[in-house]
């Protein structure tokens, strides 16, 4: 059975860029979901967030928790204020339904789905929650998911678009993709990438971050999508929240 | 993998001939297995040989040779058709061409104890330059090319073919590795591949070099070292010139095979396409003290050259279609006849401009004399004499824009079709962008007849920039100041 899966992490809330890079997967003729973490915080819609990923979930979407979104299962009984995003889990907590913590407390930290391995961070200790820039935490990731039974693993936490890969001597590689470009990754090798941020860009680009995958041809691409950024930075303001997590998304920083 | 035998059905290819037996491959004629599917044109399939241990590092560029076939496009690489499983019959189904690999050049020159006529020369060597630009544009560069990989079609264009050690910016490098060890063919390699790094467009420019080289003298510059110590030599040795080895060498030539096996990247052509231009141009070649030396280095020479390479310290390659997109070869098209002094003017103050943004710019000033100007029997006015005045023309024109150690050429092409002619030129020096003038005085004829910018400007392979008369004439004798705006 093949499939072209969209990987989507650090939605972050931002409900414009989440709708966009879901037309856009379907654009491309997605037939799976996949949701790696981080639906929450920063931004300013995560209850409209987390409904339209809970009914992606009903009907086949696999997610798993990020960081983000268990600060705001239990956030950190910290004065709010004028600082900071340690206002945001309590602000989210707060915006969150009873149902909608209970969807999020029931995400698993990894999910297996034959030879891939999903996770928000890295499959090695994934509660730790390491962030995989480097050659060593992405070999460490890949031999917990080879114990998995996995070759394959997608994840965020990193808001980068990389991919690591088995270099001529054995050693894992990084490589940094352009945009839109079909990259073969065939199921012989072992591959770990980090697909980016839908929501909150950091690398100068505004643009979300996605990526697709397609198994059956077994090539990934890494995708950037426009979006109103604009309307998603007025939402933040509008809610109160800090203006810095309304400012970054024009700059992608 | 063994021989196939004739006959033999592969994922609906039928196994025809054995037409090549290589070290890591061999390649069979195919067809389509079933009856009445006829192909689109002929087809070859390459299987790797991957006997016994050693099958890992061919199984790799076997991959990598996947992966850039699928991508790469143009008439300079074989047309992609099928691969295999790489897991349970690798293989890859391409255009079979028909068409000679360089190495016969080398081999009838050898057996026959001649030497190869420059113009032969230049000839094969724009084209394989020509081809390795096509690559380099895609963000590719061959990083192989010697003359078993580089095939020559019967009219003269070349194919690369086998791009198992290629490099490609928008695709993982298998055969990359942090402990930066060469990859590629020992005798063709540039130093900077010597020394690990992979990507650059200019190691291609080195390699051409080679093949100049050979083509020239029947030697190789480098000899073909087995050790790293051996490879390293051509970080800091200079070859022993052509013209030591072959005194009919032509000078223009030595200075243009010299120029590509600079040690430094930086001192070779910038763009392949440059080097096709030189080649396709000799006339044009500034000859240099490098063109012209006949006789080796001094020791004392060798010694200054090992010392600073060993200072040397590699950066890390451009992105190839950055390299050569900032080393353009900008064409103006300066009018014969009937240009108004501010015309000139404006085209001279774009080309400037224009220049003045790409430091590897080379200009090219092309001026096109109709068939009608030259008359034999009319004293002054027959063709040496108008290419001449037409070349002093473009010289005197040209004198006033400050090249900076820019590459400058001028041409006279013979035409009773302007925009043809121009066209033409652009499209077989791979021209980057034509600057000529807007033409004006024939707007009112536009809806009726083509005019020369309109007809460049539809048709032309890149872009065109149109100078319309920025500054009116009278303009000009009120000072430079007023002019700076």
């Amino acid at each position: 059975m093949t499939m072209k899966l969209a990987l989507l992490a650090d939605v972050h809330a931002n409900l414009q860029a989440l709708e966009a890079c879901i037309a856009d997967a379907r654009s491309r003729g997605a037939t799976q979901f996949a949701f790696l973490g981080d639906l929450v915080g920063y931004g300013a819609d995560p209850s409209a967030v987390v409904d339209a990923v809970m009914a992606m979930a009903q009907q086949g979407a696999w997610v798993v928790k990020g960081n983000h979104d268990e600060a705001a299962l239990s956030p950190p009984q910290r004065p709010t204020g004028e600082g900071a995003d340690l206002a945001s889990p309590a602000w989210t907590h707060a915006q969150l339904s009873a149902l909608q913590r209970d969807f999020l407390a029931s995400l698993p930290l990894v999910h297996r789905e034959d030879n891939i391995l999903l996770v928000h961070a890295s499959a090695h200790e994934p509660a730790g929650w390491t962030y995989v820039t480097r050659p060593q935490e992405a070999a460490q990731s890949l031999d917990e998911a080879r114990r998995r039974g996995a070759a394959i693993v997608f994840g965020g936490h990193v808001h980068e678009q990389r991919l690591f890969y088995v270099g001529a001597v054995g050693k894992l590689m990084p490589f940094d993709p352009a945009p839109g470009v079909a990259v073969p990754v065939p199921s012989h090798r072992e591959w770990l990438a980090t697909v980016g941020s839908v929501g909150q860009p950091r690398d100068g680009d505004p643009r979300a971050m996605y990526a697709i995958y397609d198994s059956g041809e077994q090539r990934l691409t890494f995708v950037r999508v426009p979006y109103d950024h604009a309307a998603a930075a007025a939402a933040i303001v509008r809610a109160g929240l800090p203006s810095h997590n309304a400012e970054r998304l024009a700059r992608g920083r | 993998m063994s021989l196939l035998a004739p006959g033999t059905e592969i994922d609906g290819f039928a196994i025809g001939e054995c037409v090549h037996s290589g070290g890591m491959a061999r390649i069979y004629r195919v067809t389509y297995a079933q009856a009445d599917r006829a192909t689109p044109f002929p087809l070859a399939m390459k299987v790797p040989r991957m006997a016994g241990g050693d099958g890992a590092e061919s199984i790799v560029s076997f991959e990598v040779e996947h992966q850039m076939l699928q991508v790469l496009h143009g008439e300079n690489v074989p047309r992609f058709v099928a691969a295999g499983d790489l897991a349970r019959m690798p293989y890859l189904v391409m255009e079979y061409l028909d068409a000679r690999p360089l190495q016969v050049w080398l081999d009838e020159a050898a057996a026959s104890r001649t030497s190869i006529d420059s113009a032969a020369i230049a000839q094969l060597g724009a084209a394989v330059a020509t081809a390795a630009h096509s690559l380099h544009v895609q963000d590719c560069v061959h990083l192989d090319l010697k003359p078993a990989n580089v095939l020559i079609r019967p009219d003269g264009r070349a194919v690369l073919v086998d791009f198992g050690l290629a490099w490609h910016a928008h695709y993982p490098d298998l055969l990359a590795e942090e402990t930066r060890l060469p990859v590629g063919s020992a005798p063709w390699m540039a130093p900077e591949q010597v020394v690990g790094m992979r990507g650059d467009p200019r190691s291609d420019v080195f390699a051409i070099g080679v093949l100049l080289y050979e083509l020239a003298t029947g030697e190789l510059p480098f000899g073909d070292p087995q050790t790293r110590g051996g490879l390293r030599q051509r970080l800091w040795m200079q070859p022993v010139p052509p013209r030591a080895i072959a005194p009919r060498t032509p000078a223009w030539l030595q200075e243009v095979i010299l120029r590509c096996l600079e040690p430094e990247a930086a001192k070779r052509y910038p763009s392949a396409a440059q080097l096709a231009f030189d080649l396709a141009n000799p006339q044009q070649v500034i000859i240099t003290a490098r063109g012209e030396r006949i006789a080796r280095e001094s020791i004392g020479t060798r010694l200054k050259r090992w010392i600073k390479a060993a200072g040397l310290s590699y950066e890390p390659s451009p992105l190839p279609s950055a390299q050569v997109g900032e080393s353009p070869i900008v064409m103006v098209c300066v009018p014969s006849k009937d240009a108004t002094d501010s015309t000139l003017y404006s085209l001279r103050a774009a080309t400037a401009r224009s220049l003045g943004i790409r430091p590897g710019a080379r200009l090219a000033c092309v001026t096109v004399v109709s068939i009608g100007a030259i008359d034999h029997l009319v004293p002054g006015r027959g063709e040496t004499d108008v290419h001449r005045m037409q070349l002093d023309g473009l010289r005197s024109w040209a004198h006033g824009i400050d090249l900076d150690g820019r590459g400058v050429s001028y041409h006279v092409i013979e035409s009773g079709d302007v925009a043809a002619a121009l066209l033409q030129y652009a499209r077989s020096n791979a021209v980057d962008l034509m600057v000529l003038g807007a033409a004006t005085h024939g707007l009112m004829w536009q809806r009726l007849v083509a005019t020369v910018p309109m007809r460049v400007a539809m048709e032309a392979p890149c872009s065109v920039l149109l100078v319309k008369q920025g500054l009116p004439f009278e303009l000009l004798g009120r000072g430079e100041d007023d002019n700076a705006a």
